[in-house]
């Protein structure tokens, strides 16, 4: 069958010779052991190695792997706090991103509903978020730390143990939402904006009161926008993840990667950057096939 | 008579830089209960904008709108409104939009009620079988049907309709067209269509208010249309007066419309006079 053969080599062959060439300019500048036996200043022999390459620290593709072996093999694993499975630390950086993107998404969308419905609330915010938008994780974390010092909450949870949350999990979780929000803001500000003049005249002409219209004619009418607007958000909060790990030291993908890159484990560097990759690129997928179902309407 | 729609004095403006520009002037019209009337003229002569003030859609600027012995102010569920596009929210069915106005108007009666309502206005507009569907699994005659549909569900005092079947072909519009008139002889109620197809209007309507162009659009002539009710469109064409009348109203679209043109022609010389365009049915630009 001619197409089965064309689809195996679309999805497969294609994408794999795109990898393969990757892994052959990696494993080109990526530096090689080479052991020697030298005299040294006594004029014993001894074997030297030192390595040798583009890169020299750099390394290869094979040692990436047997490095990495631990981590993948057994995912669940927990040896330390700074010292588990991948999936155990993707979990941990899944759950802190979790809460700083709920928290955008339940600022941003009002937030995006008020600027694409008020002209004067856009006159009178919008050259704030233009001037906030931009500014990157790492410039807002430090300023997180300090807003939340001295703060320790406990949330309550009926029925099971009570949650507290320490200064450098707020600070990040703030991080999180602040930096993710933008996206969210904007997408559901151009939706409400292109709202068709006709549904707002149904809605006038049938007298809908105004959460009436809110909830029938404008939230539906917006929805394929928000979710576009959610989708970006929540790749922004995947992103900001590792900066704010990093700098707060907790457990997670993020937190892993600067401390092996401080224990001169390079390998899981590498490790740690498909991993944060191939999860960012599951959610954007997961996301685009939730917006794909709001798309029909 | 006593009447139940009156316009006078209506008068729309917009400030624009060069100075506020006068769409509609001195429109002064009178409907009776139960009458059909519809307003005919050149595309963006203004027809538009007098429904949608009567609809409350648009601002009046000048002038006031007594429906029912009641000043209008703004829109409201006791006039129907037919749009030009079908306007069905999307992510509703064909039920689901209809229900939305029911439930607005009639918030007293059962959830059971309502729902027979809608039902009933759906089938008898033909949309017995796929009342449950989404404005996208239906065509365009059938979605404008809903929106015929939404309005009589209503049971609202008077009908307006902007160019309800502009944008159907024109086996649709005939078939609409009956849907609309039967309707409307079960409820009598009191309709303002806009419209530019002549037949559509000698059809319909009991009387022809003809605009002329805008700006400053005005009631040029009002056409008194006495066919026998109920109608056959078979029966309307073949009545004696049919072709006068109708050779009357193109005679004013093709002439009279332009009446103000002279004093336009003072500032733009340059512009021939166009040829006599073969008298057609249908007056559309």
């Amino acid at each position: 069958m001619d197409w089965i053969k064309r689809f195996r080599i679309d999805t497969f062959v294609f994408p794999l010779i795109g990898i393969g060439l990757c892994v052959l300019i990696w494993y080109c500048i990526s530096g090689r052991e080479i052991s020697s036996t030298v005299k040294d200043d006594f004029g014993d022999m001894v074997t030297v190695t030192k390595r040798v390459g583009l890169s020299e620290d750099l390394p290869t593709p094979a040692e990436t792997w047997a490095a990495s072996k631990p981590y993948v093999i057994k995912p669940f694993e927990k040896r330390g706090e700074l010292d588990q499975g991948m999936l155990r630390f993707t979990w941990l950086s899944l759950k802190l991103v979790a809460q700083g993107y709920f928290i955008a998404l339940l600022l941003g969308t009002p937030i995006g509903f008020c600027l694409g419905l008020s002209k004067t609330f856009t006159k009178i915010f919008d050259p704030i978020i233009q001037i906030l938008r931009p500014v990157s994780p790492l410039a807002w974390l430090p300023l997180g730390m300090v807003l939340f010092l001295s703060a320790k909450f406990t949330v309550h949870i009926p029925f099971a143990e009570n949650v507290t949350y320490t200064a450098s999990e707020l600070a990040a979780i703030f991080t999180i939402a602040i930096c993710s929000m933008w996206p969210t803001v904007l997408n559901t500000a151009v939706g409400v904006r292109a709202i068709p003049q006709d549904y707002i005249n149904v809605a006038r002409v049938l007298k809908l009161s105004r959460s009436k219209t809110l909830f029938k004619v404008l939230v539906p009418a917006t929805l394929p926008y928000m979710f576009t607007g959610f989708r970006l958000s929540l790749g922004i909060a995947w992103l900001v993840i590792v900066a704010a790990e990093m700098l707060t030291g907790r457990p997670g993908i993020g937190g892993f990667l600067w401390q092996q890159y401080n224990a001169l484990s390079y390998a899981h560097i590498i490790l740690c950057i498909l991993t944060i990759g191939i999860i960012g690129y599951a959610l954007d997928r997961l996301m685009s096939m939730v917006e794909a179902r709001f798309k029909t309407i | 008579m006593s009447h139940y729609l009156e316009l006078s004095k209506l008068s729309k403006s917009y400030s624009t830089p060069k100075g506020p520009a006068i769409i509609v002037k001195d429109f002064n019209l009178k409907v009776s209960q139960g009458e059909f009337i519809c307003l005919i003229g050149h595309s963006g002569c203004g027809k538009s904008t007098v429904l949608s003030m009567i609809a409350g859609l648009s601002e009046v600027t000048e002038g006031v709108i007594v429906l029912a012995g009641k000043e209008i102010t703004g829109p409201g569920p006791d006039r129907g409104v037919v749009f030009q596009s079908p306007c069905l929210l999307p992510w509703m069915t064909a039920f689901e939009n209809v229900m939305l106005g029911i439930n607005q108007v009639f918030y007293t009666a059962s959830r059971q009620e309502r729902e027979q309502i809608a039902e009933y206005y759906l089938t008898i507009v033909g949309l017995g079988d796929s009342m449950h569907k989404r404005p996208a699994e239906l065509s365009g005659g059938m979605r404008q049907r809903v929106g015929i549909a939404r309005a009589f569900a209503l049971s609202p005092k008077m009908l307006l309709l902007d160019e309800p079947f502009g944008m159907l072909d024109s086996l649709t519009r005939f078939e609409l067209q009956q849907v609309l008139i039967e309707l409307w002889r079960r409820d009598k109620k009191t309709a303002v269509m806009v419209t530019h197809d002549v037949d559509e209007a000698l059809f319909l309507s009991d009387r022809i208010v003809m605009m002329t162009d805008g700006p400053e659009a005005e009631v040029g002539d009002i056409l008194e249309i006495n066919f026998p009710r109920p109608r056959e469109r078979q029966a309307v064409m073949e009545h004696p007066d049919y072709y006068r009348l109708r050779e009357h109203l193109i005679e004013f679209l093709e002439i009279h419309a332009h009446k103000k043109k002279p004093v336009q022609q003072v500032s733009a010389p340059v512009a021939p006079a166009p040829p006599p365009a073969p008298k057609s049915a249908s007056i559309s630009v």
